[in-house]
């Protein structure tokens, strides 16, 4: 059975901002408990607007408490990143969106 | 005045002997077709009966032929077992067979055995460690029949019960020195026993069963499970806690996590430079998941509990790791395991569902009475423990309030450490406020919520945030503050201060990965030394045989 998935859209901005590299980057796969991240440049004032797509309701806080440390902890900023989740745990978020971001630092824009 | 009857058991025991003796053939032989009639012969009613079963072997022939004995003759026995695993334990209290309940280790059956309370046919002793239940067996426990079960048995009672010894010694002794009586069920009845377990005069009925007793593999994990996340936990524990402490001597709980820390051993570990100084010394199961490990040398013994399916040949071909008798096969034994894991163990390291904000963990939730096994017995400090090591004192030098009571005098401490993910399967949160142990007191009528590890002997908290080393800490508040700031984004969690975990972090107490020192861009699945079951089954040299349902190759 197909579970409906919800949208949620956070527009986050770091503490010590610095851009994010022109690049772009799909990162990880939709396992259970798993995610999929897609990381891209965009122009947006210095902001990170983050789309996650999810089967599980009722954590839109721990998402946006989620996705708030790792922007302020790498100072991420005009990127747009999507999250297809699969039940990922938040520890699990965090370690994907890290990986990624470790990705493209060593330059590769490339699929993962 | 009339003179004092001492050998009332005597007599008691051979009326029921007498009772069953025209089933009894060829020395101690009873034909499997006779079993329900015998034991309707031997036990009578409100006897305290164990039915050998832990979380691995079980007597299932014994008890599927117990449940069918005359209502009239057999009921509202007292059950003294480790553990009730199988659905016929709980069926026995259905039909008024049992009444009472004293065991150690529900496992799947937790839920209905706490319905049969709730409905009143049950009336729960009370939940023991293994170790507890077995001491109670010499004390105020003592089966009055027991129905064990071994691979072989020959015409006078002589038992092998060999990879799988486990319960036996402890329930045969228990129960025949005080003039009780054991039956046993073996696969094979034969001239000669491979080796001499239990001997023939402990023992008064062999009856060869229809199939092999059931064994549950309970302590296999299969790698491909394991996740990078626990990956990076591992790498944590080895380094933050085993490299730290130099902890030799230990025993792993069961779970993804410890099979992850044993996998990482000869890579991680061997990277670190430990080997040698980490893991030499185990009280243990045969964990497939120990087998690269051992080949890559790192373990010198491993004393086991009970046998894990499918790990028999490996174990005898590795005869200077485990415990093997003059015929060359593998002796477990649960009973001085657990004195083992108790006593000579510098840390116990394993799972639990729930952690409160003080430290209190349990497995119990609101609706199931299942019990801990042996965890508390090593998920406790050895206060009787007198030898030191070094991680043990170094534990013990760390312990902020041990001072309190003691003044200046120096004493050691067991590791004990809770390595859990923030939130379980399903997005469960792991910290709560309050462990779903209340609720189930309230609801099964207990005297006391039921608690696997107590905050006051547990050491130290692991979760993908960090590692607490609790026992550092001052006081209950700065307890409670070092597992806030371990608890990731859980409702407790979340309560933590950012300047509080800050101030904890510079104490030592909390210690995140980067304080560790660890990339967390290495915690992945390929630092595992074997990926999958048919990896481990290599690293075996082929000696591993896994059961029918993990192999997927």
């Amino acid at each position: 059975m197909a579970k409906k998935l919800r949208e949620l859209t956070f527009e986050l901005k770091a503490e010590s901002p610095s851009a994010l590299p022109t690049d772009f980057l799909h990162y990880g796969v939709v396992g259970s408990g798993d995610m999929e991240v897609i990381m891209e440049h965009q122009e947006l004032a210095g902001a990170v607007r983050i789309i996650v797509r999810t089967p599980v309701a009722g954590f839109d806080e721990v998402w946006r408490r989620v996705l708030e440390r790792f922007v302020n902890q790498t100072g991420m900023a005009d990127a747009r990143i999507e999250i297809n989740d699969n039940n990922a745990t938040p520890v699990v978020v965090t370690l994907r969106l890290h990986q990624a971001l470790a990705e493209i630092a060593e330059g590769g824009a490339r699929h993962v | 005045m009339s003179k004092k009857q001492w050998e009332s058991r005597k007599a008691d025991y051979q009326a029921r002997m007498n009772a069953a003796a025209p089933y009894i053939h060829a020395g101690k032989v009873v034909a499997a077709a006779d079993t329900t009639r015998v034991l309707e012969a031997v036990i009578r009613p409100f006897d305290r009966v164990n039915i050998e079963g832990n979380n691995q072997k079980q007597a299932d022939f014994l008890a599927e032929s117990l449940i069918k004995c005359d209502l009239e003759q057999v009921h509202d026995l007292h059950m003294v077992q480790s553990a009730v695993p199988l659905p016929v334990h709980l069926d026995m209290f259905e039909v008024g067979i049992a009444k009472k309940l004293d065991f150690a280790y529900g496992g799947p059956m937790g839920a209905r055995v706490a319905e049969a309370i709730k409905h009143g046919k049950l009336e729960l002793g009370a939940i023991h460690t293994y170790l507890e239940l077995f001491a109670r067996y010499f004390i105020d426990l003592t089966p009055r029949v027991s129905l064990v079960c071994a691979y072989e048995g020959d015409a006078s009672g002589n038992l092998y019960t060999g990879f799988n010894t486990e319960d036996t010694p402890a329930i045969a002794e228990a129960t025949k020195f005080r003039q009780g009586i054991v039956i046993a069920q073996v696969n094979k009845l034969v001239d000669k026993v491979s080796r001499v377990d239990i001997p023939g005069d402990w023992v008064d009925i062999v009856i060869e069963s229809p199939k092999p007793f059931f064994l549950e593999p309970l302590f296999t994990r299969d790698p491909a499970n394991i996740t990078d996340t626990q990956v990076l936990m591992a790498m944590m524990a080895i380094k933050g806690i085993y490299g730290e402490y130099g902890v030799k001597r230990l025993n792993h709980g069961i779970g993804f996590n410890t099979a992850a820390i044993e996998l990482l051993l000869p890579t991680y570990g061997e990277e670190l430079g430990l080997k040698g100084k980490i893991c030499t010394e185990f009280a243990l199961n045969p964990h497939p998941t120990m087998i690269p490990a051992i080949e890559s040398g790192w373990v010198e013994s491993i004393h086991s509990f009970g046998g894990e399916l499918g790990m028999q040949k490996y174990c005898e071909a590795r005869g200077d790791v485990f415990f093997l008798g003059p015929d060359g096969t593998m002796r477990s034994n649960r009973a001085f395991s657990q004195t083992a894991g108790h006593y000579a163990c510098d840390m116990f390291i394993g799972g639990t569902l729930q952690i409160d904000r003080f430290g209190n963990s349990s497995t119990a939730t609101a609706s199931r009475v299942a019990g801990f096994g042996g965890a508390p017995n090593m998920g406790c400090d050895a206060k009787g423990r007198r030898h030191p090591t070094e991680a043990w004192l170094k534990c013990g030098a760390e312990f902020t309030s041990q001072s309190e009571y003691l003044g200046n005098m120096p004493r050691g401490k067991r590791l004990v450490v809770q390595m859990v993910e923030t939130f379980g399967e399903k997005m469960v949160p792991t910290f709560v406020d309050e462990l779903d142990a209340w609720k189930l007191a309230q609801n099964a009528n207990l005297a006391l919520p039921p608690v696997m590890i107590y905050a006051d002997d547990l050491t130290h908290i692991l979760t993908e945030e960090g590692i607490a080393f609790l026992h550092k800490c001052g006081s209950l508040e700065e307890r409670m503050a070092a597992i806030r700031g371990i608890a990731g984004f859980t409702e407790v969690g979340l309560a933590a201060k950012p300047a509080e975990t800050r101030t904890l972090r510079d104490k030592g107490i909390i210690r995140t990965p980067d304080d560790l020192g660890i990339d967390r861009m290495r915690a992945n699945r390929s630092l595992l030394a074997a990926k999958n079951i048919s990896e481990l089954v290599e690293w075996s040299g082929g000696l591993y045989d896994p059961p029918a349902r993990f192999r997927n190759w």
